[in-house]
């Protein structure tokens, strides 16, 4: 049910692991599935520039596929351009997800806007 | 290397089963309801299977009906037992561990207005005969209890629970399914008034199974149409599966000692080593009144999906239990059922042993699962690799 290009970043996902010095970190999960999905963001505070993104995913392969893609999407781009990725184009990188594996794309999505969240929570707290 | 290990999904069909199917496609085609001499030789082989399936089942030829596999069984033996009945209100027994294919039914007949208890189960996924006596009511007509459950290999106290049946003159159900590989059934002995059986489940065809069902006992039918199978199951006959089935069954029968004893030990082999080798793994289910083709584990702060997932990237083929993989928000009922924690049934996978599984396949099954054990919980964020321990909070 999943196509290659899923399987293919499946079994090489980039940007795993954590950032001990992270500007901003975004855990969301869906308990009644269990999945949890986990996003830390190294950010350019002057410029507003996403540097770096690395994640960490207790989920299935699509969640581990749609996490790979996304923090590779945010990476090099302004918090306002981040904000905008949708899951929609998590699924079109990876070329379609079965319908029953849309809301783990879903999770990306909002583990980015989590973890963006989070440093404009610290910036403002400044 | 590939290496099959979902030999409780499906098995592959044996090369005796498929030579004796064979001629019954091109050569002994006739329809064996014709009178003919083209269908009267596709009957003979009909009626071989049919007492052949019998007499392994210590039953009369009379009292096997084919269908297209268990889950019609299934259905039929539940939906046709429960509205043949003349009571009033009706009452059924099952347990919480069946198979979809009786959960379904149980539920549909729940909207007619039957009701339905779900008998609980122990940690080690048994069924206790005498909480079944306890469920009894006035207006029970049916307890079905499956022989041995698929997904941890429970093997249920069935014999028990068929003497409960009839000394209370309640029909008993059993699928056997999953049971009759390697577990002989008598259906006398075990006071058995419907079993199910899908030939697919020991090496015979897809697509091909038995209602067995005791003289006697009254069926409101499920397929309406020809007079096949004595009037009671409608549809042209299907020979070719049917020969295979019995002759799949057969052999079944012949080897089933020497392939316990085989499977078992593999079984027992790859659980010891796992639980040693692999920390936070679990073992669902019990060791004893196992299915010696099945292990169920569980492996901590990783998802199942993914472990399988992994697992086929290396060749080998399993099933889990987790809710991700099975497009249901909920992991398996069965697991759940057994008192594991939703996060751990979460994680829980199947491993299905067949007759032909060697002790190599196992070895590199082993050494691949502590890898992708180790490469998931590195991408976990319930697991501090540094330390080697997790947490669920
Ligand atoms: S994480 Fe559960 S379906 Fe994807």
């Amino acid at each position: 049910m999943y196509n290659d290009k899923v399987l293919d970043i499946f079994a090489n996902p980039k940007n795993v692991g954590e950032i001990k010095d992270a500007d901003g970190v975004g855990t969301v999960g869906n308990a009644s599935c269990g999945d949890i999905m986990q996003v830390y963001l190294k950010i350019d505070r002057e410029k507003g520039i996403i540097t770096d993104a690395k994640f960490k995913t207790f989920g299935c392969a699509a969640a581990i596929a749609s996490s790979s893609v996304a923090t590779e999407m945010v990476k090099g781009k302004t918090i306002e351009e981040a904000l905008k990725i949708r899951n929609a184009d998590v699924v079109e990188t990876l070329e379609g997800l079965p319908p029953q594996k849309i809301h783990c794309s879903v999770l990306a999505e909002e583990a980015i806007a989590e973890a963006i969240k989070d440093y404009q929570k610290k910036v403002s707290g400044k | 290397m590939k290496v099959y290990l979902d030999n409780s999904a499906t098995t592959a069909v044996d090369k005796e089963v498929l030579d004796a199917m064979l001629p019954y496609f091109c050569e002994i085609y006739g329809n064996p309801s014709s009178l003919h001499a083209f269908g009267r030789n596709a009957q003979k082989a009909v009626d071989e299977a049919r007492a052949k399936i019998a007499s392994i089942l210590g039953a009369k030829a009379s009292e096997i009906y084919f269908t297209s596999g268990a889950t019609e069984s299934n259905n039929w033996a539940l939906k046709g037992a429960i509205r043949a009945s003349k009571n009033a209100k009706k009452h059924m027994i099952t347990s919480a561990i069946e198979h979809p294919a009786i959960m379904d039914t149980c539920h549909e007949l729940e909207k007619e207005g039957v009701e339905v208890t779900y008998i609980k189960v122990n940690h080690e996924g048994i069924v206790n005969p005498e909480d079944i006596r306890a469920a009894i009511r006035e207006d029970t007509v049916l307890i079905s209890i499956m022989t041995a459950n698929n997904e941890m290999g429970a093997i249920q106290p069935i014999a028990e629970i068929g003497k409960i049946a009839r000394d209370e003159g309640i029909l008993f159900h059993t699928d056997a399914v999953q049971a009759i590989e390697s577990q002989p059934i008598n259906v006398d002995n075990m006071n058995i008034d419907m079993l199910s059986l899908s030939a697919h489940k020991f090496h015979g065809p897809k697509g091909i199974g038995i209602l067995y069902i005791r003289s006697g006992v009254r069926l409101d039918k499920l397929i309406h149409g020809g007079h096949q199978e004595r009037r009671q199951r409608a549809g042209t006959t299907n020979t070719p599966l049917i020969v295979g089935m019995a002759k799949a069954l057969e052999i079944c029968a012949r080897d089933r000692d020497r392939n316990n004893r085989h499977m078992s030990e593999l079984r027992d082999y790859f659980i010891d080593r796992v639980l040693n080798e692999v920390p936070y793994s679990y073992l669902n289910g019990g060791r004893e009144k196992r299915l010696p083709n099945n292990v169920n584990m569980s492996f901590g702060f990783i998802e199942g999906e993914s472990i399988l997932m992994t697992l086929d990237l290396k060749g080998i083929a399993v099933s889990s239990g987790s809710a991700c993989s099975s497009g249901s928000l909920e992991p398996s009922h069965v697991i759940l059922a057994l008192g594991v924690r939703e996060e751990l049934a979460h994680s829980s996978i199947r491993f299905s042993l067949g007759r032909d599984t060697t002790k190599e396949e196992i070895d590199y099954t082993i050494e691949t699962l502590k890898e992708t054990v180790d490469r998931l919980r590195g991408m976990s964020p319930l697991f501090n690799v540094e330390k080697g321990t997790g947490s669920y909070v």
